[in-house]
């Protein structure tokens, strides 16, 4: 009995147990919030969640292989690639077929493709054995295929079939930092830095990405700070001058640097009026790195100075005037007392800024020329163009896995609680 | 001599935002060397801009403020060496209650042991001697006071202004601060310019209270001179609660003038603020200077009136009259052993000295 007491938890007037009670009662109302954000949620998840998850599993996707060639790469299993030995005929008698079967289906090109991405000349490959496969019909099915193209009888090209012929491969990652399988000894090593693609170009968007912060922090605090320090009637004025760049079109906002920062430019031919260059030392700021940090810069600007405003704000004058009061200089009030307090605001900012700038495509695309594009114009180049959904989508995760990483640094420098958005 | 025992004086001092409303009308005022004077009045009476001039953060339009000799006009705040209170304490709150305190010391470049002393000295008299290393987020509002008013005084000022310090508290805790900032300032002697609009706080704190109203200094006395005897309506009204009875000067006699109230009935009053025979005034009237039914001779004014409310207050029985026409008429009926028993609807005679009533200009109506 007395155990029993110990453990007796509280109950209601009518004996219901106090937490059972407490949860019936506040079962309606979350229902009901539930209810409002169903449909968000359900959007979210079919329209979004779903075809990104769905995109990024493309990374590692590899199930072609085992779809068109699935005898193929079964007999493949048996064979060792470094005994120097081309693998036995049933081998050969499996390709043959199963090209067949998929020259039918018009499905070889594909497969020539896949292979291609880990290796060159793969499609050409597939495409001519598609053209001469109707002509081996008997056994000895090796000689056929090796007559077909002469490439077939090359250990490598086996190598590279049986080692790309489970259903996920690290093909896409390895190329989206620039390294390389040798399908001969099966080691990975990294390209030359010459030959370097990706590796640079992440080096480069987190560069300028930190630079354009950087960039819109030196000129959005000293104009947040004024915006903070005038009256209400006039800030508010000036706060719609800060979020006019939102009404209009991207494109535009652009384009327009395009006009200010060309050659033949609205800014070249100032310069060039008041005899600062000549004709033949016209100013190259667009289509390169310089016009995408300018343009960037301006484009990105009011994420900066919303947050900074919004803290600046709320940062009482008393602080700085009791610092002046207590003896300090204005200069020292403001960067001992006054600054440290903005940090919320620069925190906040700064990581806005920076995580969409990493992966801002149109604005490096219009006028990034070559030396200014971002990684994620790389993504769209592989998305749309290339179609090497693959590798675009590897690229995807790792510049997803970039955002995140700066974002737990965030953390735990700053702290994600003392971001403050507005 | 007065002149030379003026610690910070106004001289003349005027002050205009927009260049066409004076919001301080030709201010003088002395204040002695470790004095508590405090600036009263209702909000946008000048106050707070006199004491933001005087720190340095508003300049002066006109005139001329002296501190210990000298003006300090053209000195910019951070040199003027002057300790500050604000409102809503500004602590710094990146800072721990150490880092606070030592923030005045640093910027006056002292040695760190020398800083550490005067932090742990200056803790220990606000009795927060424990709490050094807390943030100011993380203490009661009567702490963060205290705080505020140690950070004020850690370097030593010879004054110190305070600007609403206790207008956020609650009113137990203000009435604690009130008496250990008193304490404060005994024990320290430093000189105390103190801005309020609670006159319970100026009356308690002071040793002489400015009334300020529209940007002038309406009387300049100590609180009970202020309470008892006020010189205008203003100050009758502001300090105190406070019966008034309007009526017209019929005679005057020498200190005393007869006073024929807008009821018809004719009353003795004190002249301390009138025109003349024939000009209206304003009777100024303490609640508790009234008394009910009056034995002859006690009283030389005595009027009829109703009881319309009965408050039962414990010490007192605050009852609400209509008196000469007033039906907000209030007398304060001490709880002593045999005071009048009343019921709402009662008649009765009230009555009080000619030297309690004073008969004072009429406010301007706004």
């Amino acid at each position: 009995m007395e155990k029993n007491q110990e453990n007796i938890s509280l109950v209601t007037a009518d004996g219901t147990p106090l937490k059972i009670s407490l949860a019936r009662a506040q079962r309606r109302s979350k229902i009901i919030a539930f209810l409002m954000v169903f449909p968000l949620l359900l959007f979210i998840t079919i329209a979004f969640i779903g075809p990104i998850a769905d995109m990024l599993m493309l990374s590692v996707d590899n199930s072609i292989v085992k779809k068109i060639l699935p005898k193929s790469a079964e007999a493949l299993q048996k064979w060792d690639e470094y005994s120097g030995q081309l693998p036995d005929e049933e081998v050969f008698a499996a390709i043959v077929e199963e090209i067949k079967q998929a020259k039918a289906s018009k499905q070889h090109t594909k497969i020539g493709s896949r292979f291609n991405y880990e290796s060159s000349g793969f499609s050409s490959l597939f495409r001519k054995t598609g053209r001469k496969v109707k002509k081996i019909k008997s056994p000895p099915f090796k000689d056929g295929l090796i007559k077909a193209d002469k490439r077939w009888g090359e250990i490598y090209t086996w190598q590279v079939i049986k080692q790309n012929s489970s259903n996920y491969t690290d093909g896409y990652y390895l190329a989206a930092l620039d390294f390389k399988r040798e399908f001969s000894s099966g080691n990975i090593k990294s390209l030359e830095s010459k030959d370097s693609i990706y590796l640079k170009l992440f080096f480069r968007t987190i560069l300028l990405s930190t630079l354009i912060t950087f960039l819109t922090f030196v000129i959005g605090f000293p104009l947040s700070y004024m915006l903070s320090s005038v009256s209400t009637r006039i800030s508010n004025i000036l706060i719609i001058f800060v979020l006019l760049p939102f009404w209009t079109s991207l494109l535009v906002r652009t384009t327009s640097w395009i006009a200010l920062l060309q050659q033949e430019g609205v800014i070249n031919d100032f310069l060039l009026l008041v005899g600062f260059i000549n004709e033949d030392g016209r100013l190259a700021m667009i289509h390169n790195a310089t016009g995408t940090v300018v343009a960037m810069t301006h484009i990105l600007l009011p994420f900066m100075v919303l947050p900074l405003f919004s803290v600046m704000k709320t940062i009482p004058k008393s602080y700085v005037r009791a610092a002046i009061s207590l003896g300090a200089h204005p200069w020292k009030a403001f960067w001992k007392i006054y600054f440290p307090n903005t940090g919320p605001g620069i925190g906040a900012g700064s990581i806005l800024v920076f995580i969409l700038a990493i992966g801002y495509y149109i604005t490096p695309a219009l006028v990034g020329g070559s030396s200014g594009t971002f990684i994620s114009n790389r993504i769209a180049y592989h998305i749309s163009s290339s179609l090497n959904w693959g590798l675009g989508s590897a690229i995807g995760v790792i510049l997803l896995g970039i955002v995140l990483l700066f974002f737990v640094l965030y953390h735990r420098i700053v702290g994600i609680n003392n971001m403050k958005l507005g | 001599m007065e002149k030379s025992e003026a610690y910070v004086s106004f001289k003349n001092v005027q002050k205009s935002y927009d260049g066409e409303t004076l919001v301080v009308k030709d201010l003088n005022l002395d204040t002695e060397r470790g004095e508590f004077l405090t600036m009263l009045g209702p909000s946008g009476s000048g106050k707070t801009t006199c004491l933001m001039m005087l720190a340095g953060f508003e300049t002066v339009t006109h005139g001329e403020i002296i501190l210990d000799g000298t003006s300090i006009n053209n000195v910019p705040p951070h040199k003027r060496n002057i300790g500050m209170v604000f409102q809503n304490y500004a602590l710094f709150p990146h800072m721990t209650v150490n880092e606070n305190l030592a923030f005045p010391l640093q910027v006056r470049k002292m040695s760190k042991s020398d800083i550490e002393d005067r932090v742990k000295k200056i803790l220990d008299m606000v009795q927060l001697g424990a709490f050094g290393s807390r943030r100011p987020m993380q203490l009661s509002g009567g702490q963060q006071q205290r705080i505020a008013v140690a950070r004020a005084l850690v370097f030593e000022p010879k004054l110190v202004l305070m600007d609403e310090p206790l207008g956020a508290l609650d009113k137990q805790l203000r009435e604690q601060m009130q008496y250990e900032i008193k304490d404060i300032h005994e024990n320290l002697g430093v000189t105390v310019v103190y801005v309020t609009h609670d006159q319970s706080e100026a009356l308690t704190m002071s040793n002489r209270i400015a009334v300020f109203d529209d940007g002038v200094i309406q009387q300049l006395a100590v609180p009970d001179v202020l309470y008892e005897k006020p010189e205008n309506a203003f100050v009758a009204q502001f300090i105190g609660e406070n019966n008034t009875l309007n009526g017209k000067v019929k005679e005057l006699d020498g200190e005393i003038c007869i006073v024929e109230v807008s009821s018809g009935e004719t009353v003795k009053a004190l002249a301390v603020n009138i025109e003349g025979v024939g000009h209206s005034t304003m009777i100024s009237l303490r609640p508790e200077r009234v008394t009910v039914n009056p034995e002859s001779g006690q009283c030389s004014s005595t009027v009829s009136g109703i009881v319309e409310e009965l408050i039962y207050l414990g010490d007192h029985i605050r009852s609400r009259m209509n008196v000469c026409g007033h039906n907000d008429f209030i007398v304060k009926i001490p709880n002593s052993a045999n005071h009048a028993e009343l019921k709402p609807g009662d008649k009765v005679q009230v009555g009080w000295k000619a030297e309690d009533a004073r008969a004072l200009d009429v406010p301007v109506q706004t």
